[in-house]
């Protein structure tokens, strides 16, 4: 037999069934792949995928290049559009800002006296969260996942599980990390799940992302616990979350549920800020835990000359309305009782006079 | 080569594009899955081994740059590849039409598919009207498909 006689040398088969063969092959394989997702939320610990992460830290550099462009020409429109309107967006920011002055002494004013009382008290308050910005180069837009790739990662402090925000309000959530890139899950994917209140009524819910613009509300209990253009927050339970985070505002759907709209829809979402917020547990002392009640209360730092003569200021006041009611009670009871009066017969009710005897003779 | 290679490269290319974060006048760029093209396309130009495996990696490519299930795309691309070689004799020479309407039932199919391992998954049914906004464009890359059929179909019947 020559060198390249064989017995499968004469043997032909269709094209057509070589390449059924490999979609066969390429089917099991994608079966094997979904059945292998690992998005399981019971683990302890979330991992983002060695693959994923390679693929994020490729990807993140190219789509910044091609995101580099948009910016520019938005920049340029920004400013295009900041030279032609001066006039008009001068004279509505001069009349927001006197409408927010007073706001602005008022919260002031609540600050000081807030950080008083929770200093005598040793109130145990949440310490603010550290925050780093970034922006996005990528993102999902389909109906399956909403996503963003953000151009800062675990370099900066990112990890997985921490909450992003803009200016707004709640974007999302970090779902992985790399060294300068993370992946961000918005609220409105279809995977989403926040714990959310209403302001109002302080009633529980579940934000429920569908891949639309406009995440559900779910698990609303009580009549009249949302009403239509009630503000949404998250409530921190479950400790995913920090409490208080603007999501948005509570709207009826065309479907009979609740719906929320975002405040982070207001602008376009490119500059975030990742909230570097992991749990509750996060205390600026781990100790104060341990520590009695009431403890502040007798190692709280002296005050100030301000917070002294307020403090006077307001006891003397105190002082000076107690006494102005002691002196009313005091006079009061010292004042002669009034003697009581015996009221004079009315004639209906005078005796008849007495018979004289001489009269009739 | 010409008809697998340099057209998966260039869907790579053209869905990085797409993943760019802008906004025109409130609206987004749109997000078609492209790869569904190919998958069209390429069991009606010729089978071949190549292309079902091409189709596979590019379905894994969607999942790592959008995020997801693994396997998800890979398994409605390659599906939809070997639904359209199974019915290749019935296909081949019809009209534009009749392929298009061949062209939304395989789309349709991938996204029917797509649509119930995400709901299944999430125990959460994605928006309707959210996957209309990425069916749409995708329906509307129908004259590719047929530009690449006519363009690389080969009528040497001649198959080993």
């Amino acid at each position: 037999m020559a060198f390249r006689d064989g017995p499968f040398e004469n043997i032909k088969v269709p094209l057509a069934w070589t390449a059924a063969v490999v979609v066969i092959v390429a089917l099991v394989a994608s079966i094997l792949l979904i059945l292998s997702d690992h998005r399981d939320a019971t683990r302890a610990q979330a991992e983002y995928s060695p693959v994923r992460a390679g693929f994020d830290a490729v990807l993140g550099p190219v789509s910044g290049v091609f995101a580099a462009p948009v910016r520019w020409t938005g920049a340029l429109t920004d400013g295009v559009k900041d030279y032609f309107f001066a006039v008009s967006e001068n004279r509505r920011l001069k009349q927001q800002l006197v409408e927010l002055a007073p706001w602005r002494d008022q919260a002031i004013a609540l600050k000081n006296v807030n950080a008083r009382y929770e200093a005598m008290l040793g109130l145990r308050t949440e310490p603010p969260v550290a925050m780093v910005t970034g922006r996005s180069v990528s993102d999902a837009r389909g109906p399956f996942v909403n996503a963003r790739l953000i151009d800062v990662g675990s370099a900066k402090g990112v990890r997985i599980g921490n909450p992003v925000i803009n200016e707004h309000g709640l974007v999302g959530r970090v779902i992985g990390s790399t060294g300068g890139f993370s992946r961000v899950l918005l609220v409105t994917d279809v995977a989403s799940r926040v714990p959310v209140l209403i302001d109002r009524t302080d009633a529980r819910a579940m934000l429920t992302g569908d891949g639309s613009g406009n995440p559900r509300l779910e698990f609303v209990r009580g009549v009249g616990a949302v009403q239509a253009g009630d503000r949404v927050l998250s409530s921190g339970d479950g400790g995913g979350f920090p409490r208080g985070v603007p999501i948005g505002v509570a709207a009826k759907g065309i479907d009979g549920s609740w719906r929320v709209k975002l405040f982070s829809d207001r602008g376009a979402i490119d500059y975030v800020r990742v909230m570097l917020f992991q749990d509750f547990g996060q205390l600026v002392n781990p100790d104060s835990l341990n520590a009695p009640p009431l403890a502040g209360l007798t190692t709280a730092p002296a005050p100030d000359a301000a917070q002294t003569a307020a403090i006077s200021d307001a006891s003397a006041r105190r002082d000076a309305a107690a006494s102005a009611t002691a002196e009313r009670v005091r006079a009061a009871n010292a004042a002669p009782q009034p003697q009581p009066t015996v009221p004079a017969p009315s004639p209906a009710t005078a005796p008849p006079p007495a018979a004289q005897p001489g009269a009739a003779e | 080569m010409s008809w697998i290679v340099y057209p998966a490269l260039v869907v790579v290319a053209a869905q990085l594009l797409l993943a760019t974060p802008l906004q025109l006048f409130g609206l987004n760029l749109p997000e078609p899955v492209l790869p569904l093209v190919l998958a069209f396309a390429w069991p009606l130009v010729r089978p071949s081994m190549l292309a079902p495996a091409v189709l596979f990696f590019l379905g894994v490519f969607l999942y790592l740059l959008w995020g997801g299930i693994p396997g998800v795309w890979a398994l409605g691309l390659v599906l939809v590849y070997g639904v359209v070689l199974a019915s290749r004799t019935l296909l081949a020479g019809q009209e534009t039409s009749i392929l298009f309407v061949w062209y939304s039932c395989c789309v349709l199919l991938a996204f029917s598919l797509t649509y119930l391992i995400f709901s299944v998954s999430a125990g959460n049914a994605p928006s309707i009207l959210a996957l209309l906004g990425q069916l749409l464009p995708t329906l509307l890359l129908f004259p590719i498909a047929n530009w690449m059929i006519e363009r690389f179909d080969d009528g040497d019947t001649r198959f080993r």
